[in-house]
């Protein structure tokens, strides 16, 4: 079908659609509004329950447990569908300019600006990301932004220039099996519980005494680190993916 | 209407205009430049919005993890193009 | 200020749609794919706001102070990681079909067959 057709019918359906939502959209409480009942009841009952004060993160590992193991797996999924589809194809192989030259006279260097402050937030971010990564149950943390700030810190050391440096920071195996570790570890947390006779991802940990503080929660701190274990070797195999298509693979036997 | 009121309306507004700026922009690399953009208007939207763990997420995810990968799936395009 | 975050949620989904529709390079198709799915995170956010309630997080506030809805932002904010991954198989699937193709227009792509 030609541009202007396909534009035409584009713009006849899209009016249509944006008169459904408009039309539900009437229809809802206004914004600010929120009837409930389930927030409420959460917010009520959740502090009691899990000795957690962050309640978002006792949604989302304890009363939603299983819908983040199903995201979990997604974003397993993803990555492992990555490293499948980007695999080297017959008529390509390895070898480039990230591998250094013996004279290092093509050897680009980045520039100072960049190296610098990359370097030296490198192990900051490391830190910042273990921390949200452990702490869920107390403040605005948990494993997923956790696990995306660890794999950014491996960004950091890829954007000052040091490729090598990188893919031996983070070897596709190590990363393959930390990330299987941290899938692994948050079903295997929830079959515990059925083989202690619970239902699945029931929190069988002591709740601890004081609600928010870091040893409370009972096992909400335990699927976090998991989480953030799995979220940031998933990043950091992607983001390997992608380097080693750019600089690396090259066209011809 | 409150003063978050106001700053909620200001920030949705910019959102808005920040989706058309991300499709209006042809040039691969630029449009990435405005998709990190968009991703840091996004943060702040759910930052007024007292969400501040969604906040976390998009500011790791938006601006930083995804403008990477973008931008390494386009130079690996770009230089098969040459 | 009532429904006005629900109106920009149509808006985003129209102006993505719109993007995706009108595209004549895969990235860029991928990229509308991005907006479209912030509208979501959006309509989500909107729907549990509490007018005059705090971040639902009590270590510094007692325990029964107005918060808003935190089973939303839960969704939210797996949500926002995991379609970062998602978006990346997209990407690598791009860059397959250039390999294979040579071409990023969706059009010449939509040409070849099997």
């Amino acid at each position: 079908m030609s541009p202007r057709p396909r534009l035409y019918l584009f713009l006849a359906g899209i009016a249509g659609l944006v008169a459904c939502y408009l039309w539900a959209f009437g229809g809802m409480p206004a914004f600010g509004h929120y009837p409930g009942p389930y927030g409420p009841a959460i917010l009520r009952a959740a502090i009691a329950q899990t000795h957690a004060t962050g309640v978002v993160s006792a949604v989302n590992f304890e009363y939603r447990g299983f819908d983040t193991v199903g995201e979990e797996f997604i974003l397993f999924t993803a990555a492992a569908g990555l490293s499948v589809v980007l695999r080297r194809l017959r008529g390509e192989r390895e070898g480039g300019r990230a591998i250094p030259d013996a004279d290092n006279s093509n050897k680009r260097t980045t520039s100072a600006a960049v190296r610098v402050p990359a370097l030296l937030l490198a192990g900051p971010t490391v830190l910042v990301g273990w921390w949200l990564a452990s702490h869920a149950q107390t403040n605005p943390s948990g494993g997923f932004q956790g696990g995306v700030v660890l794999a950014t810190a491996f960004v950091l050391v890829y954007l000052s220039g040091e490729f090598l440096a990188f893919r031996r920071l983070s070897p596709v195996a190590l990363l393959d099996a930390v990330e299987a570790i941290g899938a692994a570890g948050f079903a295997a947390v929830g079959l515990t519980a059925v083989i202690m006779g619970l239902p699945y991802l029931y929190n069988f940990i002591p709740l601890g005494q004081i609600p928010g503080a870091v040893s409370s929660g009972g096992v909400i701190p335990v699927i976090s680190f998991f989480v953030g274990l799995e979220v940031a070797a998933a990043f950091t195999a992607i983001i390997g993916e992608f380097l080693e298509q750019t600089l690396l693979v090259r066209r011809g036997a | 209407m409150t003063l978050m009121e106001v700053l909620q309306a200001v920030v949705l507004a910019l959102v808005g205009a920040g989706a058309l700026a991300v499709v209006l922009a042809r040039d691969r690399v630029r449009q990435v430049l405005v998709v990190s953009v968009y991703g840091v208007l996004l943060a702040v939207l759910f930052f007024t919005f007292q969400a501040p763990d969604v906040t976390l997420s998009e500011l790791a995810v938006g601006a930083v993890a995804l403008p990477v990968i973008l931008l390494l799936a386009i130079s690996k395009v770009r230089k098969r193009e040459q | 200020m009532q429904v006005f975050p629900f109106l920009v949620v149509a808006w985003i989904v129209a102006v993505g749609l719109y993007g995706i529709v009108t595209s004549r390079d895969l990235i860029h198709q991928i990229v509308c794919l991005i907006v479209v799915q912030s509208s979501t995170y959006v309509l989500l956010l909107g729907v549990g706001y509490v007018t005059g309630g705090a971040a639902p997080y009590f270590s510094d506030v007692p325990a029964h102070t107005k918060a808003v809805d935190p089973v939303v932002q839960a969704l939210a904010l797996t949500d926002v990681v995991v379609e970062a991954a998602v978006t990346a198989l997209l990407l690598s699937f791009a860059i397959q079909a250039h390999k294979r193709f040579g071409t990023l227009d969706p059009r010449e792509l939509a040409r070849f067959k099997g």
